[in-house]
């Protein structure tokens, strides 16, 4: 049996400095959910076929069980945890979330917002086809999508100022 | 947690290097779209990494004096697609790799580690095949340049040699210029998929569009590893553009493809989306060339 | 009494689940846990004759390794079905925890615990498992025939059950002069649930039981299921189920909870988790069955049907879980959907080596649907009459009653369905617009149907039981039996609460959380049954609460019960309509009366003997690219008549889920099998075409709301219709766009490929 390597990391998570040691065989996903109990990440299929477990990493979308932990080095990573306001207040594209009723099970929702946070922030006006497909990297079982769709469309449409 | 024996961390170029003469048996990973999945299904378990995903200086496009576009390896498929570099001279592409998966992964997988794999369903590399890229290797003997119909042996296999890695992928002036393409992913589902079958097709038109100088094509997932469709690219050279040319040069195809059967798709299904593909992709990269059709 | 019942009310778990707080089983499992692997057969048939576990023990970090040879000698069932004490009514008991006589490939040969997972899944694949293999047989008819592969000894020719529906004779009918004879055989695939949790659990052993956390649809079955795999006094097991990502039938059986539970006896009552992969879930838990259903009608040339034969046949796989339950209400469909005098039916239910058959969404209709409803196109086009015309005509009819269920159509549900379908789909302009196309992409519609069930009574125990304690401030908490596994039935509960007692909703407060140490029985998350049941006990538990809260509003008001009213949460005086207190000041004064202290609570049972129909349509419009072989949707609707809606937005929304599975299942989703193996070639996301949102059109739900009599809340089932048309409705818009009808599903590129072929659409 071989020495386990480990690898001091520091990063960004939700806007705070963190340094941790990690086994360097963690994915992301292992570190974000063991070692700070970011349990928003969710695991569906750990090989990058679901969404489940997408962050966001300097600002671009990431399914973090395919991405090793080491490699957050330097980076901003934020996971849905960091969506709240200071006294629990969801932000818009989560209330739309409840709103539109996108929500059912709710395993699929942490990594959808997320991807739809990386949508809103371009600050671009996409059509429909466009949004569905900027969110077709994301498997739900729920929902066909549609309330999603919704919710999305509607935060996307408020924060450009304009109706529906 | 992977299965992973060990993890070297490549600083640079140079250090990669040094890192693949020092440890021959171990895996490179770029974006780890592939490698950690094999890793988690058993393949590679055990394995040792060399990690060159830190490694910024092989990301981004540019122009080289020449008029050669360089794609560094580690450019993810998302930064290619919304390179204004890409957009101008070789749209296709950006087209192409922005069918891969879906965005998650078109943010973590390169078009370095889509080529290394060998795998025949690439979605970037129909494409690169069609318009003559070659390959950049850099080892310790210095930098290597490759055509990539070269640097594919079979499948799941390229020529990379020892102590060697891909660091760019370059499409020469003479390839891209004045150059029109459109790209095919046929597959079973709209996204988050790998090609049933993939056509790339790109024409050079003359000066009054009406007579199709060059035309190229090549394909995924018809053959073991990528390939071009040659007979049909001579049959066009130098003819007027027409419907019937399209429909002969669709029905050429043909001659140089050899689809297999398995569980995913039978032979003659994929010979036939072939054929419809090849004829569509040709109008679409006419039309966009500025042919009458 | 309706203040919340009918409003859509925002989720009661929205801001846990938006906010990534809820927290499912593996973000509560303790990460000391040990890591349980299991080892799963890697040949479809025959017998494990040894385990050479030497290379796995010597890793680091395996703790034990336990092997079919380990097990209690226990056969037991899993089906998550309410116990019946008739033992002919149980469900077959035909595997244990560990298996000697493997029966597909996947199935669980040996179990590792390991300290982390890198060690469990090393030992795994260090594990040396030595087999005497048997032939396989994939196929039901195949597995039928004299000489095929035995599966399970005490079951000759593999087949779990059989059962049979006449009406009238089928054989004389037929001889009448002048019928048309029409005939086809449907085939459904091999589908998987797909709930993006997998299903796992954690189990270690406190006071001397054995309390197992786990994602399930069913907390108390499986606790009776772990006793009784485990050999242990049910009262033993605990059962935890908190909140859960999803089911769709998938967890309304004992997966791996007794098996996990069974691990931590093996190591001292050491945490154990048991968490299923992708491709194990796939596989080792449980699938929709693939059924081939061949149907035969005789009609009169203006569409009257004479006469009808009906066979299918169920592939179970390699164990009975659900068995023959699903195949048999799939055939139980066609006296009813479409009555007819003379019916001739069978279904069979035959053991397989592929993975296990067991509930999914839908449980036996969408595969008797696909059928029925592409027949029903097939007779339309053989006489050429309209598919609208034929189902107004044969369709059961308004005061329709099933002498077995006592279930009636009380409405003309299925008319004021199809017609409100085919406005929004302006589909009888569509449908004559699309008749004779020519051109390689062309456009159709098409219609289908659905018959469905609420609930499992008058087969099985219908019960529901109901608690509510009422808080000093006038609040309450509520817990029933039934089980939120997302599709949100806490949300609809608590808005029948609120109205039950009569207090507003935002003083209701649910106990999402179930244990059965202290969530009052109840069976589960399945057959659509949660809506229509709870309503029962919740209403009782409700009126039982009122009455104490009224005594006690007259203790302390000196006013007549009578003349007592509870509107709100305020204590009202009928006569005047003046609030006499608030539901919080009586509650605090009566908890803490040194006189007469209370505390007030409600608990009661309801057992429910009846049943509902619900019913409902399908409506879709297609392109198909015919040289391309490719299929888009249009356009899909789908209308239900479940009664009175609880909450109009989580019905939409739970409309909107079930499209999207039919999508899958007309167009792309099918398990496949290595016919040289039994080895599933797919099981994982990216080889199983599960739809994307690309994949989706817009999808659009509607209802009709005739309220069902015999439901306290006039409600009866939606969970599983809505998955029960769409793919006869998509593979009849195909048919109205190309004129080719298939006969199969999913209706891939690959199926479009050979039968545009056939029909001379695309050369050789």
């Amino acid at each position: 049996m071989h020495e386990i390597q480990y690898q001091t990391v520091r990063f960004n998570l939700n806007g705070k400095d963190v340094e941790r040691v990690v086994d360097v065989r963690a994915s992301l996903t292992d570190m974000l959910r063991n070692d700070f109990r970011m349990t928003s990440v969710k695991k569906g299929c750990e090989v990058g076929e679901c969404g489940a477990c997408n962050v966001l990493i300097d600002g671009e979308a990431f399914n973090s069980c395919i991405y090793l932990a080491v490699w957050a080095n330097g980076k901003k990573i934020r996971t849905l945890e960091s969506l709240l306001g200071p006294n629990g207040e969801l932000s818009d594209i989560q209330q739309a979330f409840v709103d539109e009723a996108a929500i059912q099970c709710g395993f699929c929702t942490p990594g959808f917002i997320l991807t739809a946070v990386e949508i809103l922030e371009s600050g671009k006006e996409y059509s429909d086809a466009e949004l569905r497909k900027l969110l077709s990297g994301h498997l739900c079982r729920c929902t066909g999508y549609e309330n999603i769709l919704r919710a999305v469309k509607k935060t996307m449409y408020k924060r450009l100022g304009k109706d529906v | 947690m992977y299965d992973m024996k060990a993890l070297y961390q490549a600083a640079s170029v140079e250090d990669a290097v040094s890192l693949r003469m020092a440890h021959p048996e171990a895996q490179i990973i770029a974006g780890g779209s592939d490698v950690l999945v094999q890793m988690r299904e058993g393949k590679r378990a055990g394995a040792e990494l060399i990690s060159i995903q830190t490694l910024d200086e092989m990301r981004g496009v540019s122009l080289e004096e020449d008029g050669t576009l360089r794609i560094g390896s580690l450019t993810s498929f998302s930064h290619i697609t919304r390179d204004p570099l890409i957009q101008q001279y070789i749209n296709v592409l950006g087209e192409a790799v922005d069918q891969v998966g879906g965005p998650q992964i078109r943010n973590i997988g390169t078009i370095g580690g889509n080529t290394c794999n060998g795998v025949t369903s690439a979605d970037s590399a129909s494409t690169l095949f069609a318009w003559d890229a070659i390959v950049e290797l850099t080892g310790p003997q210095g930098i290597r340049r490759q055509p990539i119909g070269e640097f594919y042996i079979q499948a799941g296999k390229v020529d990379i040699r020892e102590g060697e890695i891909q660091t760019a992928i370059l499409i020469p002036k003479e390839s891209y210029a004045n150059c029109f393409g459109h790209y095919i992913k046929y597959a079973m589902r709209s996204a988050m998929d790998i090609a049933t079958l993939g056509t790339s097709v790109n024409v050079r038109l003359s000066a009054d569009k009406k007579t199709v100088e060059r035309a190229r094509v090549a394909f995924g997932v018809a053959g073991p590893v990528p390939l071009r469709a040659v007979h049909a690219e001579e049959l066009a050279a130098g003819q007027p553009v027409s419907l019937e040319l399209a429909e002969k040069f669709a029905q050429a195809v043909k001659e140089d493809i050899h689809p297999r059967d398995s569980w995913r798709a039978a032979k003659d299904f994929r010979l036939h989306i072939a054929v419809e593909s090849a004829g569509r992709a040709f109008i679409e990269s006419v039309k966009l060339a500025g042919g009458d059709l | 009494m309706s203040k919340s019942v009918g409003k859509s009310a925002i989720r009661v778990d929205a801001y846990e689940k938006a906010s990534g707080r809820a927290k499912y089983m593996d973000d509560l499992c303790g990460r000391e846990a040990l890591i349980a692997k299991i080892c799963h057969s890697t040949i479809a048939h025959g017998y494990v004759k040894a385990v050479d576990t030497t290379a796995a023990e010597a890793i680091p970090g395996v703790v034990k390794i336990l092997t079919c040879f380990d097990v209690p000698d226990i056969p037991f069932a899993t089906a998550g079905h309410p116990w019946s004490t008739d033992p002919s009514h149980q469900d077959v008991a035909d595997r244990k925890l560990l298996n000697q006589h493997v029966r597909y490939y996947g199935d669980d040969v040996a179990v590792v615990l390991a300290e982390n997972e890198v060690a469990a899944a090393q030992a795994v694949r260090a594990l040396k498992v030595e087999y005497e293999e048997l032939p396989f047989v994939l196929d039901p008819q195949e597995a039928m025939k004299d000489g095929a592969p035995q599966l399970h000894e005490k079951y000759p020719n593999n087949i779990l059950a059989h059962s049979s529906v006449q009406r009238g004779d089928y054989e004389s009918a037929r001889q009448e002069p002048g019928l048309i004879k029409v005939e086809g055989w449907y085939d459904t695939p091999t589908v998987q649930h797909c709930h993006l949790e997998n299903h796992g659990c954690f189990a270690y052993e406190e006071a001397g039981r054995v309390v197992v956390v786990s994602s399930t649809q069913i907390p108390h079955i499986v606790r009776r299921i772990v006793g009784q795999a485990l050999g242990r006094p049910w009262g033993q097991i605990r059962l935890i189920k908190p909140y859960i990502g999803g089911g769709f039938g998938n967890k309304q059986d004992a997966l791996y909870e007794p098996l996990c539970a069974w691990c931590t006896t093996q190591v001292g009552g050491r945490l154990v988790k048991l968490e299923c992969t992708r491709e194990e879930t796939f596989v080792s838990n449980r699938v929709r069955h693939a059924v081939r259903t061949h149907l035969i009608s005789y009609v009169r040339p203006d569409g009257t049907i004479v006469a009808r034969k009906f066979e299918s046949f169920s592939n179970q796989g390699g164990y009975a879980s659900h068995g023959h339950s699903i195949n048999a209400k799939g055939m139980n469909t066609t006296p009813q959907l479409y009555p007819c005098a003379n019916v001739e039916c069978d279904s069979w239910t035959v053991y397989t080596n592929i993975p296990v058959g067991g509930a999914m969404r839908g449980y036996g209709i969408p595969q008797a649907m696909f059928a029925a409803e592409s027949h029903a196109d097939d007779i339309c086009r053989t006489l050429g009459i309209s598919p609208l015309e034929f189902r107004r005509k044969n369709l059961m009819p308004v005061g329709f009653t099933d002498g077995f269920t006592k279930n009636e159509l009380y409405h003309d549900t299925f008319n004021q369905c199809m017609d409100k379908g085919i406005a929004m789909m302006d589909y009888l302009r569509k449908y004559e617009d699309y008749k004779n196309q020519t051109g390689p992409v062309r456009r159709g519609v098409g219609l289908a149907v659905f018959w469905y069930n609420t609930a499992v009574w008058p087969i099985s125990v219908e019960t529901s039981s109901c608690r509510m304690v009422l808080n000093q401030d006038g609040s309450l908490q509520f817990q029933t039996g039934e089980t939120e596994i997302g599709q949100g039935c806490d949300t609809a509960y608590s808005q029948m609460v609120a109205d039950a007692v009569g207090v507003p909703l935002s003083d209701v407060h649910v106990v999402s959380t179930q244990d059965t140490d202290i969530t009052p029985f109840g069976t589960g998350a399945y057959a659509s049954r949660q809506t229509y049941i709870g309503g029962f006990s919740i209403i009782q538990t409700g009126q039982a609460l009122r009455e104490r809260i009224l005594n006690v509003a007259h203790e302390q008001t000196r006013m007549p019960v009578s003349n007592l009213d509870l509107v709100d949460g305020q204590i009202v005086r009928k006569s005047d309509g003046r609030v006499l207190k608030s539901l919080g000041e009586l509650a605090t004064e009566c908890l803490y009366s040194t006189e007469h202290s209370q505390h007030i609570t409600a608990e009661t049972t309801a057992q429910i003997k009846s049943n509902a129909y619900s019913f409902g349509c399908s409506v879709v419009e297609v392109e198909v690219d015919i040289p391309m072989c490719k299929v888009e949707l249009v356009k899909m609707v789908n209308v239900h008549d479940c009664g009175r809606l609880i909450n109009p937005a989580l019905a939409e929304a739970q409309v909107h889920g079930g499209m999207s599975m039919a999508i899958g299942y007309g167009l792309s989703e099918e398990l496949k099998f290595d016919p040289k193996t039994g080895k599933p070639l797919n099981n994982n996301f990216l080889d199983y075409k599960l739809s994307t949102m690309l994949d989706h059109p817009t999808l659009e739900a509607a209802f009709v709301e005739n309220p069902e009599p015999t439901s306290p809340f006039g409600t009866k089932s939606l969970g599983e219709p809505p998955a029960c048309s769409g793919a006869p409705a998509i593979r009849n818009a195909i048919l109205n766009a190309t004129g080719v009808a298939i006969d199969v599903c999913p209706i891939t590129p690959h199926v479009l490929y050979r039968k545009f072929r056939e029909a001379g659409l695309i050369e050789e």
